[in-house]
């Protein structure tokens, strides 16, 4: 089997919140045209893994390679370079609240190209619509469900054609409707535009429905990595419990 | 709830609860005084509750040091399941922190005031280069936020500012025109006027009221964006946060601020004329001319410079508190206020340097 090049590797990446140690020293690849879901109890340091590997937290030491560039050292505008071509759903959507859909998802259009308003419009538009949002683009983001802020945070993530797709726990607050739809969703981005899709999320169902690779993380430390059957094969104790407390 | 003493055996008998548990304790001394326990017998104990275990555990403390062997017996099946889930030994060893010493607590406050001068530095130091960055290049900001941003501190704040100039001018006018008035000298209320509003109360009411109104906006937006992970967002879209949010504010201010001024200087002129014509009896065109006589160009320019002095001071701190927020709710109203005290004492800490260094 020939031999994957990782799209991001992750060297001794610690991070620290004051005295306290979250992550400690982890090492991981994740794989391009993967969906690789980070998971593990609450509190083991998940969201800080994504945020410290995107910059958005300074991590107390390590390296974190994106196409082969250690995005810690560089400068802001290489570092907002590597930004560009990636995408981020937050947890609560982050969809600025002062201005609407649309202008939500034309901020990045708008700021990183020089395309016409009319091309724009059709992003926007298009956009919308591959998350199933066309309906509400010049809603306000108050006027919003919890599953369409989630659509609508999305299609902005998507704005810019990004080559990786971060998500933090994107079934938060959903119903298993919604949430089995948006795993349909990222499933389809994957397999259609081949897109890199990072996840976390401790959801039993999404993991099962749409992960290639998982990343086991229990207080602050990579228990396993690995196809999620080898996952429950593997006999250890945290990830058996984690799965079997999830089957009932 | 009985408590009594058994040879070396301390009986609890009834009920140890919440309720009972203070009774409990005010009887322990006397019931023990100096005779040594050995044992604990719980077999009379009927109902027991968190604060009963947690009593249980202070009086193993209390008897430890004066026996060699302490044991508890005779909990039903019941009492034991309370005990057992309520008991604390392991957390009680965890919680207990090392006590602080006063150098030590001096140190850590003095570290992290230096830390946190240390942020604000940085902030303003960022907020000037990317205004100045911001004044040829409009790159990171969204189109119409000047605009908009001019609308929502300067034009709104208007009335307010209008109606407290107005006021201003009003008292001052009344209290030393009374006072003038005892010697003869009417006339220098419109001097005197003319001096303190355009040098002092122009620019320090304006600083106070955009303070309060927008210095306190500025906090809550920041922060609110901070807890719901905009400002994260604006990042991962590879978009500056100081400059798509802070940079507007910062060059609408700027602008209104000294326009602000000057509206609140002819206000407060306004409301003084009123009393030194109505009141005072001096002729209108005598007022006019004294005021326009006493203000030189030198009091224009420091008036001005006040006005756009505060008006950046106000902004970065309000940004500073902003991104600075903690927590989630009650974090950005912490900071919403501190914002405004902070800045309410930055405008009137510069308004004394300014008073020193252009009498």
């Amino acid at each position: 089997m020939k031999k994957q090049t990782p799209i991001i590797e992750i060297r001794d990446l610690t991070a620290k919140y004051g005295e306290t140690t979250v992550l400690d020293n982890i090492s991981v690849d994740i794989y391009p045209q993967e969906i690789t879901v980070i998971l593990g109890v609450s509190g083991c340091g998940k969201t800080t893994m994504l945020k410290n590997m995107l910059r958005l937290y300074e991590p107390a030491g390590g390296s974190v390679r994106f196409w082969d560039q250690d995005i810690l050292s560089l400068d802001d505008a290489a570092y907002n370079e590597v930004l560009k071509r990636t995408g981020m759903l937050f947890q609560n959507g982050a969809l600025l609240n002062s201005i609407s859909v649309y202008e939500n998802i034309s901020i990045p259009l708008e700021m990183h190209t020089n395309l016409s308003t009319e091309i724009i419009d059709r992003m926007i538009r298009v956009k919308l619509a591959l998350v199933g949002l066309s309906e509400a683009i010049y809603k306000y983001p108050a006027e919003l469900s919890g599953g369409m802020k989630k659509r609508a945070a999305l299609a902005r993530a998507l704005a810019l054609d990004p080559h990786i797709l971060f998500c933090d726990e994107p079934s938060a607050g959903l119903d298993p409707v919604t949430s089995a739809a948006l795993d349909e969703l990222i499933l389809d981005l994957k397999k259609q535009l081949q897109m890199t899709i990072v996840i976390v999320t401790h959801e039993l169902g999404s993991i099962h429905r749409i992960a290639d690779r998982i990343i086991f993380l229990d207080e602050g430390k990579i228990l396993f990595t690995g196809n999620l059957a080898d996952a429950m094969q593997a006999g250890i104790p945290q990830i058996d419990r984690f799965f079997k407390v999830g089957m009932f | 709830m009985q408590l009594y003493l058994s040879d070396r055996t301390l009986v609890l008998e009834g009920e140890l609860n919440k309720l009972t548990v203070p009774i409990a304790a005010k009887e322990l001394k006397a019931t023990i005084k100096q005779n040594p326990v050995t044992m604990i017998d719980l077999s009379r104990i009927s109902m027991i509750d968190s604060a009963g275990v947690a009593f249980l555990e202070e009086l193993q403390l209390y008897l430890a040091p004066k026996t060699t062997l302490l044991l508890i017996k005779g909990a039903s099946s019941n009492v034991q399941a309370v005990i057992d889930t309520f008991s604390s030994s392991d957390s009680l060893r965890i919680t207990k922190e090392r006590k602080k010493g006063y150098f030590e607590e001096v140190g850590e406050k003095f570290i992290n005031f230096c830390q946190e001068l240390y942020s604000g530095l940085t902030l303003a130091s960022e907020i000037f280069y990317y205004s100045g960055v911001g004044l040829f290049s409009r790159k990171g900001q969204r189109k119409g936020s000047l605009t908009q941003q001019a609308t929502q501190l300067g034009s709104q704040a208007l009335p307010i500012v209008a109606l407290l100039s107005l006021i201003v001018g009003f008292i001052i006018a009344l209290q030393s025109g009374v006072q003038l008035q005892n010697f003869g000298a009417n006339v220098f209320i419109a001097d005197l006027l003319a001096i303190t509003t355009v040098r002092e109360m122009g620019p320090l009411i304006t600083a106070i009221i955009v303070a309060g109104r927008s210095g306190s906006s500025i906090a809550a937006e920041i922060a609110t964006m901070q807890v719901t992970e905009e400002i994260d967002a604006l990042k991962m879209m590879a978009l500056n946060p100081i400059r798509y949010v802070v940079v507007p504010k910062f060059h609408a201010i700027t602008i209104v601020m000294p326009i602000l001024v000057m509206f609140s200087v002819l206000v407060s002129e306004f409301g003084g004329a009123l009393i030194a014509i109505g009141l005072l009896d001096i002729a209108p065109e005598t007022f006019i001319s004294r005021s326009i006589a006493m203000i030189s160009i030198k009091d224009i320019i420091v008036s001005f410079g006040k006005s756009i002095w505060f008006a950046w001071v106000i902004v970065i701190i309000g940004a500073y508190y902003g991104f600075q927020v903690k927590g989630g709710a009650e974090g950005v109203g912490k900071a919403t206020t501190s914002a405004v005290v902070s800045s309410i004492f930055g405008v009137i800490v510069f308004d004394a340097i300014f008073s020193l260094l252009y009498l």
